[in-house]
């Protein structure tokens, strides 16, 4: 017990999390009962959360450095064209299954290193040219929006290999394979973010820039590092669901950015930067798809109503972290 | 005077400006005739509206993306739920107007109370008003009722196009842009109001040490632009002749873009309502005159991409610029 005890005294923001997240479920599983708790119901949501929680990652590494990256989607979407674009062509019929997957894994490779380059322009474009974040990644949002449309026409591209939608699609040990790939992204984002170097200097950087400059630190480094892992994690995305939906678009997914940057919050990242910790928006990412699984569950409740919850939650969880973190500052100072 | 004129970015931008016209009209020859300019016009006014709103907001260091929805949802209530109460159209600005103040404030409340970022903020804000206007009010397209669509269709004049045969009109919501663009100018650079706009924006605390009331003035400022955006939402459905609840999305990243291409920075205390809408011009030009170049529309998005991070990037470097030689002008008199 007090092993516990001293668990939750030391990350409080941590704990807070599990104890929403306990609440959260016992609600769900108690109103909808046995279609909430049953196993077909896991693996779907084991299915749907993983691209937004991935953009949602990805999102509070930039905010941890008092960025933002608006392009999150662009970059997800404009990767999975790319695939689309290109396995149909380089894919016919004739080509031997084993070919099939040597070439896929060639695309994915790529569609993931095309991302974190997507990432690089604007960590450049940030760190170096020295533009405030939101308009560097709103404009590569449009760029890379506008590029995948002028790819795609505006329609959707489909026609992809079925190995595809099939691996995605599949359960390894009855863990759909979206939701392993999310654990091995997530656990290697909490190692950077948490115990190595560069998770510490970009605290650093998300505190002060001054002081990370004036401690012998590279930042246009920092932000490129930055970017590219968020653009990076927004390319996995991308690939998960180009998988999921077995097509690629240039404007799936768009409502996310709103959805993310309330995932990245309510885990007790702070937009302000330099505070905050992936452990907790990993659960933040569990509690809002299990809200919003439970909501699919009635069918009265439209799609919109979502937007409203989701807005209202953003905004009161800010407003509570304000009023925890005053009262602990008060605590300080006496 | 005149050569700070000269090295303003309004003249870039108007330079910019003039120099891409005279280059649509030389390669299409169409770009100067009558027609194109009121479509231009009519393209250039509900943007440019929004412009001076969100304007306030980036001088003071924040951001509002919530007009849009702000503009929809309010346009789309006045336009659904008030046809059986008036006939008065101007009732429905009146209530439209009264929507966008309501959630102005809120947005403005919460600003200035926590000191939270404005872009999150009015993000969460915005999704409640989409939430609100598909949820509780299942938007969809609506046939604009008889009082406005009367209104939509009085036009100042019209032109016809002699080689296309095209008509434009131009309509009478112009006069509201002008009208606006006239308070914006007067209140940022005739009213104690406005001073305290650029003071907040350039340092909030000595703006507060000089006696500027931080918060009224940030409620001020969210306020006019949740308050404009609703009456900017109804003038749009007159424009348009129909209620299109999901035609503003968007236009957050396209106004924003426009303000700091003409020079309003995003680190606050800087901007002109000249500058504003003329960075809106430039990317009304773009938009619109794709089709004159024979370029495909698939190309916008790219093209106001580029242009915003070319834009951006040449303002950021001209402050880094000017950090640096005030940096230097420190040393030279030290040694």
């Amino acid at each position: 017990m007090g092993a516990i005890q001293r668990v939750f005294n030391k990350d409080k923001n941590l704990s807070r999390l599990i104890v929403v997240f306990l609440a959260v479920f016992a609600v769900c599983a108690f109103m909808k009962g046995s279609l909430f708790l049953s196993v077909s119901n896991f693996q779907s949501i084991g299915k749907q959360f993983p691209e937004f929680g991935l953009l949602a990652i990805a999102m509070a590494f930039t905010l941890y450095t008092a960025g933002i990256d608006l392009s999150v989607v662009a970059v997800a979407n404009l990767s999975a064209v790319l695939v689309a674009k290109i396995l149909p062509a380089v894919i016919t019929p004739e080509t031997s299954p084993e070919m099939v997957l040597v070439i896929l894994f060639l695309a994915f490779i790529g569609a993931l290193l095309f991302g974190t380059l997507c990432g690089a322009i604007n960590g450049f474009l940030i760190g170096w040219v020295g533009i405030t974040p939101i308009l560097a990644t709103l404009g590569t949002q449009a760029l890379f929006t506008g590029c995948a449309i002028v790819l795609t026409n505006g329609s959707t591209l489909g026609g992809l290999p079925k190995e595809v939608a099939n691996g995605m699609g599949a359960n390894v040990l009855g863990l759909p394979v979206p939701f392993i790939i999310f654990a091995v992204f997530a656990l290697l984002s909490v190692f950077v973010m948490e115990k190595s170097t560069l998770g510490y200097k970009l605290r650093m950087l998300g505190t002060s820039v001054k002081a990370s400059t004036f401690s012998g630190f590279n930042n246009v480094r920092l932000f490129l590092a930055n970017y590219m892992i968020s653009g990076f994690l927004s390319a996995v995305a991308g690939l998960v669901m180009l998988g999921r939906f077995n097509s690629a678009k240039a404007d799936y997914g768009a409502s996310y950015v709103m959805e993310v940057i309330l995932i990245a919050v309510l885990g007790g990242v702070d937009p302000y930067g330099g505070k905050g910790n992936m452990k907790g928006v990993i659960i933040a990412i569990f509690i809002v798809q299990m809200i919003s699984s439970w909501l699919n569950m009635y069918e009265g409740i439209s799609n919109f109503y979502r937007q409203i919850i989701w807005g209202v939650l953003l905004i009161l969880v800010l407003i509570y972290n304000y009023v925890v973190s005053e009262r602990e500052k008060k605590k300080a100072s006496k | 005077m005149k050569r700070r004129f000269f090295k303003s970015t309004e003249f870039y931008v108007g330079l910019v400006l003039a120099l891409l016209c005279i280059a649509i009209q030389l390669k299409s020859g169409q770009f100067f005739s009558g027609n194109n300019l009121v479509d231009l016009v009519r393209a250039f006014s509900i943007p440019a509206m929004f412009c001076i709103g969100e304007m306030f907001v980036i001088i003071t260091k924040g951001v509002d993306v919530s007009f849009p929805a702000i503009a929809s949802m309010a346009m789309f209530i006045v336009c659904s739920k008030m046809e059986a109460l008036t006939s008065n159209p101007l009732l429905f600005f009146l209530a439209a107007m009264l929507i966008g103040l309501v959630v102005g404030l809120v947005n403005g409340y919460i600003i200035a109370r926590f000191k939270f970022p404005a872009l999150i903020v009015t993000l969460g804000t915005s999704s409640i008003c989409f939430g609100i206007m598909q949820g509780v009010f299942k938007s969809r397209e609506y046939p604009l009722c008889a009082p406005l669509y009367e209104l939509g269709q009085t036009k100042l004049f019209s032109v016809t196009n002699p080689v296309s045969g095209l008509t434009s009109d131009m309509p009478v919501g112009i006069i509201l842009m002008l009208l606006l663009i006239f308070v914006g100018w007067f209140i940022l650079n005739k009213t104690m109001l406005g001073r305290g706009i650029y003071a907040i924006g350039g340092d909030e605390k000595a703006a507060q040490r000089a006696g500027f009331h931080v918060f009224r003035t940030l409620m001020f400022i969210y306020a006019f632009s949740g308050c404009m955006a609703g009456l900017i939402g109804v003038l749009r459905s007159t424009m348009l002749l129909a209620v299109h609840p999901n035609n503003l999305m968007g236009m957050e990243m396209t106004v924003i873009a426009a303000c700091v291409l003409g020079g309003v920075r995003m680190e606050g205390g800087k901007g002109s309502v000249l500058g504003a809408l003329l960075g809106m011009a430039l990317l009304t030009v773009v938009d619109n005159s794709l089709i004159l170049l024979e370029i495909n529309t698939t190309w916008q998005k790219v093209f106001v991409g580029a242009i915003i991070i070319i834009g951006t990037a040449v303002s950021a470097i001209q402050s880094k610029r000017d950090a640096q030689k005030l940096t230097v002008q420190v040393d030279e008199g030290r040694s």
